[in-house]
């Protein structure tokens, strides 16, 4: 009764509703209310629409720096592998007996190379690069997949532009139905 | 991927006691134990040490420990981890029986360590598409209204091994990211009531409180009634790998979206498209093609004993025993073959059958002493067959990884050794 009282309550008032008090007589009244602005170092997720990406820029050649410096002790000089992934190559492969699955072959989003870097790279210090230094190396990536021109420039406008080669390479899961 | 040597395989365990099958040889202990039961019977009748002088005092280990005999019943890695702490390890199923896995044994899987996390700081925020964004603290959480189920939980890259025909490995290496566990939480629609959900909410974040800040969409509507917030396991507060203090519980999926360390829950409109569902977890098909935000971990079974590790040094009776699962609904039946599928009868159900939870069965077997193929096929509640390998891999081809549910052959050679080939 409570949940389905409390969710009518929801779909009937929608977002217009975000300044009643959260004392609600129907709720437990358990969970303190807190800003967008206090969690801002939380929210750090990024959409494929470029939502929550934050200012700055970088461009290929800081990207190239970036990736020597922080990058390539895990995934090779030119991103080739090493103990950390493959993220550059494979184009093509996908339905061969031996695909590569890399950046440019697999990522569907360019948004996830950002989103993914902020969150966890370097994996020795997850979150210690800058906005311009993770645009760049994502610039730098996408370039040495041949993505992007080596003059590109990412930013916030212009990195969920990107068109990855793959697209349009995820289906749905057909189950239950089929194996 | 370099496999390590499956250590399990060094501290094989002997089914049926040695030949002359001594009456007092225990079965299921290593061979060196059973080696000396079997040639001090009178010795063994007489009263041992053990008995003749009082044991160790209360509270000699404050939180107990299994018997010091039980050294070998651990996880282990089936592989070299790239990093210390991005890799998993395998819960060591040849060695357990129920359908419970003790907290300590229960699998991991990390992608960047186990956080020491202090609770007191830990905060769960709910957040997004809602009427009211909160903080909940961890004893926010123990307040609400609780409920506590026994679920599996399974590694969607569990039993990938198998994917290109028998691997080889013991079942440690080729099931052993599987658990099943009694957790206890909160349920998502109850902190989602305190927070009210706005209409346009499809999806939620899930993101954990680790150095991965590991994150994962799901469906919000499909998993609102289903999933819990938990902060327990098996009756005591989750174990740190197991995402101390508070992970997702979501009966049935994979087990990547169990989100761990669980600090954040954020209502968006539609998938983000993180790492872990584009780059990771999805099922390339022959096609070039791959499967996206594949959930439901579908209907399984293996025989746990014997498997490979284990030698019958006695021909006569056994009782097979294994494990079944779906990750749609209960087990409603488990076949057995000893012919390699060419014939199959029913197994026993020897446990509670809950929904979304291993389920323990066994089968009678004599062996005659010739060689065997032990299989073991379940079906749920929705009235799905666990398939063939060879039927998974006509839909799926071979280029797929995650999500392996094939029918798993263990092979009895004559002279008793049981090989996974």
């Amino acid at each position: 009764m409570l949940e389905r009282s409390v969710r009518a309550w929801a779909l009937a008032v929608g977002v217009g509703a975000c300044c009643v008090a959260h004392a609600d007589a129907t709720g437990y009244g358990i969970g303190t209310p807190v800003t967008g602005s206090a969690l801002a170092a939380w929210n750090i997720d990024v959409a494929p629409d470029g939502h929550g990406l934050p200012a700055g820029s970088g461009d290929v050649a800081h990207g190239k720096a970036v990736f020597a410096a922080k990058c390539a002790m895990c995934h090779g000089a030119a991103g080739q592998g090493g103990i950390g992934d493959r993220l550059v190559g494979g184009r093509g492969t996908l339905a061969s007996d031996k695909p590569v699955k890399t950046v440019g072959s697999y990522w569907p989003y360019a948004t996830t190379l950002f989103d993914y870097i902020r969150r966890a790279m370097p994996y020795n210090a997850p979150q210690s690069l800058s906005a311009d230094d993770i645009y760049a190396v994502s610039a730098y990536l996408l370039y040495l997949n041949g993505v992007v021109p080596e003059s590109t420039r990412l930013d916030a406008k212009t990195l969920p532009k990107v068109k990855m080669p793959n697209r349009h390479g995820f289906v749905r899961d057909p189950r239950p139905g089929t194996l | 991927m370099k496999r390590l040597l499956p250590a399990s395989a060094q501290r094989r365990r002997v089914l049926g006691g040695l030949a002359g099958g001594a009456l007092l040889a225990p079965v299921l202990k290593p061979a060196v134990a059973s080696a000396a039961a079997a040639d001090a019977s009178p010795a063994l009748l007489a009263p041992a040490p053990w008995t003749l002088t009082p044991g160790d005092p209360l509270v000699a280990s404050p939180y107990g420990m299994p018997s010091p005999a039980e050294h070998n019943v651990i996880r282990r890695l089936a592989r070299k981890p790239a990093m210390p702490g991005s890799g998993s390890s395998d819960t060591p199923l040849q060695d357990l029986v129920g359908s419970i896995t003790p907290n300590g044994l229960v699998y991991e899987r990390h992608h960047a360590g186990v956080p020491k996390i202090d609770p007191d700081r830990h905060r769960l925020a709910v957040h997004g598409l809602v009427r009211q964004p909160l903080l909940f603290t961890v004893d926010d959480l123990v307040r609400l209204p609780s409920e506590s189920r026994v679920h599996f939980l399974e590694c969607s890259g569990n039993t990938s091994s198998e994917w290109h025909g028998p691997s080889g490995h013991p079942l440690q290496f080729t099931h052993g990211l599987l658990s099943c566990c009694e957790w206890t939480g909160v349920r998502l629609s109850t902190l989602l009531d305190e927070t009210g959900i706005d209409p346009s909410a499809q999806w939620v974040l899930a993101e954990g409180a680790d150095a991965a800040a590991l994150t994962r969409s799901l469906p919000l509507h499909r998993i609102l009634e289903r999933a819990l917030v938990v902060y327990a396991q098996n009756g005591e507060r989750l174990r740190p790998e197991n995402g101390y203090p508070l992970r997702l519980f979501i009966p049935g999926f994979e087990g990547n979206t169990h989100v761990k360390w669980l600090r954040r829950l954020k209502l968006i409109p539609a998938p983000e498209m993180t790492r872990e569902e584009t780059s990771k977890y999805t099922d390339l098909l022959a096609d070039g093609r791959a499967r996206q935000f594949v959930f439901e971990m579908d209907a399984k079974s293996v025989i746990t004993r014997p498997s490979p590790g284990y030698r019958l040094t006695t021909h006569g009776y056994y009782a097979i025993s294994g494990l079944a699962w779906s990750g749609r609904g209960r087990i409603t039946r488990v076949d057995v073959s000893t012919d390699g599928g060419h014939t199959w009868r029913e197994a026993r159900i020897t446990g509670p059958v809950h929904d979304r939870a291993l389920t323990r069965f066994e089968a009678d077997w004599r062996w005659d002493g010739g060689p065997a193929r032990l299989q073991s096929r379940a079906v749920d509640e929705t009235g799905y067959v666990q398939p063939t390998r060879e039927a998974l891999v006509a839909v799926r081809g071979l280029n797929s990884y995650y999500h392996y549910n094939g029918i798993q052959s263990w092979r009895v050679d004559a002279d008793g050794e049981v090989r996974n080939a």
